[in-house]
């Protein structure tokens, strides 16, 4: 790979002149992205549901009614109390209510049989919640799924963030061998920011053997097949995108006396390429 | 609904200075004169005290608390470091100070925290800790309440609730702090200064400690908004609450006819009828609210009319009081009584909410009423009057030794039942000493005790000794 910072100095303006000396004295170069062909973008400008032409809506508690594999505690609704796009912005929003049995209620959404590709660069720009137990998440699944079960299937996450930990996110590769707990994961942090403050972008560039994962204009982690405990899933089929705002589960644990409802999670726009 | 007054004193120098500050500010300012930006410098004390920077203890604090220690410091040559009294020391029963920009102020508009590194002998709570103290308005005051120490050299950060209002900022700094059970023990800190940090959450704001209050008034009524506090989120996923000067909000009222609500949050009840206040923080409304059920016109009670020769008087806007160490004992464990004391075109009212009994003490010093024939009060029980309903005062001596205990207090209780207690007017109550068989002497009288409270409401004035 060839790993050059594109305009590293005028990103890093803006967190003060002591990181842009730093960023500016080292003298190595890095490219985030190299693939700029947009294919597909949803800038969420029209006011109302989400474009069914591309989203779908996953409703409840998961197949098996488990909280989706995690034990999380919301039930997913496709109400626009939960999710609706609004002022530019698709809103995911997580409410603290009896519903269906559940105690929270939010939405999940995927482009799955919408929209599927393999390979290419898929970011969103992102501002996320913040609070205990709160579970935001950008990420694809393979798109065979249905026929080759999950990890099989593999699972990109492209960022999932802790509530309980509002200065960083991660990336991760799920798949045969490396899912769950044992999934090949990175965090980032930032150092003068937060998630649920500013906004950020979200991307991960994917290619023949390799997933590299990047936020704002910082490429923090690299993954191939040479990572992998297990067979490389990731140069077969194509993925699909899911956006959520999961509430408890095995991740950050359940939401604690602090933790403010309602929470929301804002995005400004979807975009891929190759 | 009354905020709580701070009993720390300035110095009567400081009032001076600054009113010549202010003249001389008035004379060089020409009318046209653009207002020149005030510095924006962020450091308060690094290894020393930053140009213009001045230290005012508290009256009654320890004057000499705070110290520059060279020896322990978090970074640099030096620290600030400051002594807190162990109870009863002669030299103050506490160390406070604020630490006031005497250049005029500091635009602190850049920035959105007061952070600090801080450690201590022991793992200290230091009572109140903030900035926004100038000895004058306390504009846009913030503190935190028992900012928990550890004996290792731990930052600390006190968001900004707004900086845009902190154009001229006076206080840098202010804390106070007692003993800890009785004992006294030294804290640092050091590199304290203002920072833009981006790792602050939005604040969550509320007022009235995010309740949702009613509260009885009449015309002419001020209240204040008190219990506000913005709560942020800090890197470490950790919450913190801070108390903020209402002067960070905006508030509004329903109904402007019936009562009107400030920019610092003082509400005046105007007329008959119901309104609520609330508030907004920077365009996003808050939690908590105050209705103000305004019953009309406040019927005052009936005007003293001994001369001050004749009287010692505990509480009365007609005649000059004697020292009282409390109106409100808060004692624990049983006492509910809460004091929301209002005032009404002058005329200040005892206001006890959920009155069970209240214990008001004047023991510094005791009174000699031997010269004096009777007690006299004036209440006024707004709720209605449950059959076997009692209101007993109590008269306390605390005898020869002047304290409390010490098995030389005496004491008599006077009850009084229907058809004098009535609602909804004021009842006059004079009793003799001469029919006050338990009380031995009332030449160390300390406290008036009032008893027998259904847990509403009663408004008391006009409390003296006469003869």
């Amino acid at each position: 790979m060839n790993i050059y910072i594109k305009n590293s100095c005028k990103s890093f303006f803006l967190f003060g002149t002591f990181s842009l000396l730093l960023s500016c004295s080292a003298d190595e170069k890095q490219t985030v992205t190299t693939l700029d062909k947009l294919v597909l973008q949803d800038e969420f400008s029209v006011d109302g549901a989400p474009d069914s032409a591309l989203w779908n809506y996953d409703i409840g508690k998961g197949p098996g009614g488990d909280g989706w594999g995690n034990n999380e505690l919301q039930y997913y609704t496709d109400r626009p109390e939960n999710i609706k796009v609004e002022n530019g912005m698709l809103k995911i929003t997580a409410i603290q209510e009896l519903y269906m049995g559940s105690g929270y209620t939010s939405a999940r959404i995927t482009t799955k049989g919408k929209f599927e590709q393999k390979y290419g660069r898929f970011e969103a720009r992102m501002k996320l919640p913040s609070g205990k137990g709160l579970w935001p998440a950008f990420w694809m699944l393979g798109s065979n799924i249905d026929i080759n079960s999950w990890p099989q299937c593999g699972e990109i996450d492209i960022m999932e963030n802790k509530g309980s930990q509002p200065l960083t996110v991660s990336g991760a590769l799920h798949g045969p061998g490396y899912s769950g707990g044992t999934a090949i994961t990175k965090s980032y942090s930032f150092t003068n920011s937060r998630v649920d403050t500013d906004f950020h972008i979200y991307g991960v560039e994917w290619g023949p053997n390799y997933v590299n994962f990047y936020i704002d204009s910082v490429l923090y982690n690299q993954i191939t097949p040479e990572d992998a405990t297990g067979e490389w899933v990731f140069n077969s089929n194509p993925f699909y995108m899911l956006l959520n705002l999961a509430v408890g589960g095995n991740f950050d644990g359940a939401p604690n006396s602090n933790t403010v409802f309602p929470q929301e999670m804002l995005i400004d726009y979807v975009r891929v390429y190759q | 609904m009354k905020r709580k007054k701070y009993n720390y004193f300035r110095f009567s120098l400081i009032l001076g200075f600054v009113l010549l500050v202010n003249i001389n500010c008035d004379r060089d300012l020409s009318d046209d004169a653009v207002q020149t930006g005030f510095s924006s410098a962020a450091e308060i004390f690094i290894d020393g005290f930053s140009s213009g920077l001045e230290y005012y203890p508290y009256e009654n604090s320890k004057l000499d608390a705070f110290t520059v220690d060279s020896q322990t410091k978090y970074s640099g040559s030096s620290s600030m470091r400051f002594d807190v009294p162990n109870f009863g020391d002669a030299e103050g029963a506490f160390a406070g100070a604020i630490f006031r920009d005497d250049n005029g102020g500091r635009d602190l508009t850049q920035y959105n925290a007061l952070t600090f590194w801080a450690k201590g002998t022991k793992a200290g709570k230091i009572n109140e800790i903030g900035y926004g103290q100038d000895f004058g308005e306390n504009k846009y005051e913030v503190s935190i309440q028992n900012l928990h120490l550890t004996t290792n050299w731990k930052k600390y950060i006190i968001p900004i609730p707004d900086a845009s209002k902190l154009t001229q900022e006076r206080g840098m700094f202010w804390y106070a702090e007692g003993p800890e059970d009785e004992n006294g023990y030294t804290f640092w800190i050091d590199e304290l200064k203002f920072e833009k940090l981006g790792t602050i959450s939005q604040g969550q704001v509320s007022i009235l400690n995010g309740n949702n209050q009613t509260e009885t008034s009449y015309v002419g009524v001020n209240s204040l908004i008190d219990g506000v506090t913005a709560t942020y989120n800090l890197a470490n996923g950790n919450n913190q609450t801070i108390s903020i000067s209402p002067s960070y909000l905006q508030f509004n009222s329903s109904n402007t006819a019936v009562a009107t609500v400030d920019s610092s949050g003082s509400v005046t009840s105007l007329s008959t009828g119901t309104a609520l206040i609330n508030a907004t923080f920077g365009g996003a409304s808050v939690t908590g609210s105050l209705t103000i059920n305004c019953a009309g016109a406040f019927v005052h009670a009936p005007t003293p009319t001994k001369s001050q020769a004749n009287v010692i008087s505990l509480f009365s806007d007609v005649y000059s009081n004697v020292p009282v160490n409390y109106y409100n004992g808060y004692w624990q464990p049983w006492q509910t009584t809460v004091s929301n004391d209002f005032s009404v075109q002058g005329d200040n009212i005892l206001n006890y909410t959920i009155f069970n009994f209240v214990g008001i003490e004047y023991s510094s010093p005791t009174v000699d009423a031997t010269a004096m024939t009777h007690v006299h009060l004036d209440v006024f029980i707004p709720g209605s009057i449950a059959p076997g309903r009692q209101l007993r005062v109590l008269v306390v001596d605390f005898g020869a030794d002047g304290v409390f205990g010490g098995g030389d207090d005496t004491r008599h209780s006077t009850t009084f039942t229907a058809p004098t207690l009535v609602s909804q007017n004021w009842i006059s109550i004079d009793i003799p000493f001469s029919t006050m068989p338990t009380l031995a002497s009332r030449s160390h009288l300390a406290q008036l005790i009032l008893e027998g409270g259904d847990g509403s409401l009663i408004y008391v004035d006009n409390i003296y000794y006469y003869n």
